[in-house]
């Protein structure tokens, strides 16, 4: 009764007739402390959200050169002589590049056996809980577990060897490999998602038509969910891009790219090197020290990430008549 | 009450065809062409319950049957013989511990429209999609009884075999999100090139008559024609339908099962696809699934009642409209239930 009578005085100027919003005052005081506290949370992220990026920003931008987009590191007491870049983001690009080709083939592959195949139940049910639980290993684990599988001499093609046979266990293509694995869960839970949403009328319809299950999964369902898998892809990418565990354990630990052998891309990607994540780790806290350049690579990895970001948006709204959002949403 | 004026209405809905029908006899100038019975396969021709033109019958020439025809249908009788294709015999189907179909026999023939009619959960649409098999990809489903394709029984024919030959066309248009040529070509394409021989990928070229020539049987052609590459989606819902029809014609079938197929269009669309079926079925064998009574007495040559499962009643279209026999046909044709 309070509610309606101090009502009027709380909006009094609104124009336009609308029904009134429920008002919180006549609530238990726990709920409306929740109530406050729900709307504090998610203004709270959004500043939280604001201030990363501004941050960032303005930080990133004011220590930005285009010479450290350009110029390898060079370890050096001075900082102006101790170049910029240029070989972390390429080893991001590597890294990310072995990373995505590996995982979403597999991560394809996988969601499409537990969609379309997935017999016997008890196998893709235990398929099921293994990418749950690969999902939720932290990736350092991950990491010591690529060392321990890739350091024996059996992979020591992977990645460079000492004279007396140990193997490194670090190299460009074993960080890839592992990042693979951390990526694939997400990618293959995605494309999983995606076929779920495909309603049943798509597969009876080319079943329908005589087409086996290969068949009908090649040419129906896979280009159906397109942007299922292309926004998986990305948000692998993602995941990817952002590691430091990985790398820093992986990947050598090396500024510089120190390739293995001499065949001219094989030895590139069988040595040690760094990415953008290891780069602002070392300049951040490590040997390095160089704060201006870690937030410049920061803002280098979060542009990135971004941009990564809008594109995941763009390929999940894309043409899809079969996925929700798509074109056949309308009828 | 409500069934007599529902009868009036049918008769009202009646003489409004009558006239129609002229129309549509005029423009059908040219008959649709009549399906070759394949060599290897033993379709046995049954008397027709029409009284058939000897001369007609094979090519498919002149609206004879056009007299037999009651005022209320839009289109003439077929002028082939009735070829009976399939054959239920005794059939019950289950899910699971859970019957639907119980002990339904029936003949699908060539060369006439037999629409499935009954309430909702008569089981009409499970019977429809166990000549094709298509109930075998829900779990749990089994079968009593013999079903024959060409005097061959189903459950011994290789399934996608069987699935080419049964083609189906659903409630909602579902074409495949590609291009119109592609989702015609998809039909064709891969299909086994005989005993021996290697499986070949055919290209665009040697796709595409067969691909015109399903659209034109669908009716589609004029409207698309010039722009095959356009995407399938872009259509509207009744051309959508249509390609779907075009489709499942693409790869000669000789049975084509139509599951409530204008359900979801508007009245323009299912005239336009009612009149397709009745030219179809000079070349192929239709089998309609409906809820729509009026659109069974407009297209159907044959009709069976279904209901809970049982089939109650099966006869002409003439004889199940104007007499059925049975008191359960009788009500929910005059719109006791259902």
């Amino acid at each position: 009764m309070t509610a309606a009578a101090s009502a009027p005085t709380q909006e009094p100027t609104l124009a336009i007739v609308r029904p009134r919003r429920e008002s919180t005052s006549s609530w238990p005081l726990a709920d409306r402390l929740a109530h406050l506290l729900c709307w504090t949370v998610g203004i709270g992220l959004c500043l939280l959200t604001a201030a990363i990026v501004l941050l960032m920003l303005v930080k990133g931008i004011s220590q930005l050169r285009l010479h450290l987009l350009l110029e390898p590191p060079s370890p050096s007491l001075h900082q102006s002589q101790s170049g910029g870049f240029s070989t972390p983001i390429i080893g991001t690009l590597i890294v990310t590049a072995i990373g995505t080709a590996v995982a979403v083939p597999a991560a394809v592959a996988l969601a499409t056996w537990l969609s379309e195949y997935g017999r016997p139940r008890w196998l893709a049910r235990a398929v099921e809980s293994g990418i749950e639980t690969i999902a939720g290993i932290p990736s350092i684990v991950l990491a010591l577990f690529g060392l321990l599988i890739f350091a024996r001499p059996f992979f020591g093609i992977l990645s460079g060897s000492a004279n007396n046979g140990s193997v490194s266990g670090q190299s460009f293509l074993v960080a890839g490999l592992v990042m693979a694995l951390l990526a694939m869960p997400l990618v293959a839970s995605t494309v999983l998602e995606g076929f779920m949403q495909l309603p049943p009328r798509l597969r009876e319809a080319s079943f329908a038509l005589g087409k086996t299950r290969a068949s009908t999964t090649r040419h129906v369902l896979l280009p159906a969910i397109r942007p299922a898998i292309a926004s998986g892809s990305v948000l692998g990418m993602g995941r990817i891009i952002g590691d430091t565990a990985i790398i820093w354990i992986l990947l050598g630990g090396t500024l510089k790219n120190v390739p293995v052998g001499s065949a001219p891309i094989v030895s590139t990607l069988r040595g040690t090197g760094s990415t953008l994540t290891s780069y602002i780790y070392s300049n951040a806290v490590g040997e390095g020290n160089s704060h201006q350049k870690a937030y410049a690579a920061a803002f280098v990895l979060l542009l990135i990430v971004l941009a990564l970001n809008a594109l995941v948006t763009r390929l999940s709204g894309g043409r899809s008549a079969y996925l929700p959002g798509g074109l056949g949403a309308r009828r | 009450m409500i069934p007599s004026e529902r009868r009036a209405d049918r008769g009202a809905d009646g003489t409004g065809r009558g006239t129609g029908s002229t129309n549509h006899d005029g423009a059908r100038a040219t008959p649709p062409p009549v399906r070759r019975i394949a060599p290897g396969r033993h379709p046995r021709v049954v008397s027709s319950i029409q009284p058939i033109d000897d001369a007609g019958a094979g090519n498919g020439q002149g609206d004879v049957g056009v007299a037999s025809a009651t005022a209320r249908r839009r289109a003439a009788r077929p002028t082939t013989a009735a070829i009976e294709r399939m054959r239920v015999e005794s059939v019950s189907l289950a899910y699971g511990q859970h019957w639907v179909v119980r002990d339904v026999s029936l003949p699908v023939r060539q060369g006439e429209v037999l629409a499935l009619i009954g309430a909702s959960g008569s089981g009409k649409t499970t019977l429809l999609r166990s000549l094709n098999r298509l109930t075998e990809i829900t779990a749990g489903a089994g079968r009593a009884g013999r079903i024959t394709l060409d005097g061959e029984e189903i459950h011994e024919i290789e399934v996608n075999a069987l699935r080419r030959r049964v083609t189906m066309v659903f409630q909602q248009p579902n074409p495949f999100p590609m291009s119109i040529f592609e989702n015609v070509a998809y039909a064709v394409r891969e299909t086994p090139a005989g005993r021996g021989r290697r499986r070949r990928r055919l290209r665009r070229g040697q796709l595409e008559p067969a691909v015109r020539e399903a659209l034109r049987r669908a009716g589609l052609h004029d409207e698309v024609g010039n722009d095959l590459d356009r995407p399938a989606l872009a259509l509207s819902g009744g051309q959508q339908q249509r390609l779907c029809i075009a489709r499942a014609l693409a790869a000669n079938p000789e049975v084509l099962l139509l599951d409530e197929p204008c359900s979801a269009l508007d009245p323009i669309s299912t005239a336009i696809i009612e009149e397709l079926i009745q030219g179809l079925r000079e070349s192929v064998a239709v089998v309609i699934v409906t809820h729509n009574l009026q659109q069974a007495q407009r297209v159907a040559d044959h009709v069976a009642f279904m209901h809970l499962g049982e089939l109650i009643e099966y006869g002409t279209a003439e004889q199940v409209f104007d007499n059925p026999r049975q008191q359960r046909t009788r009500d929910y044709i005059g719109g006791a239930f259902g």
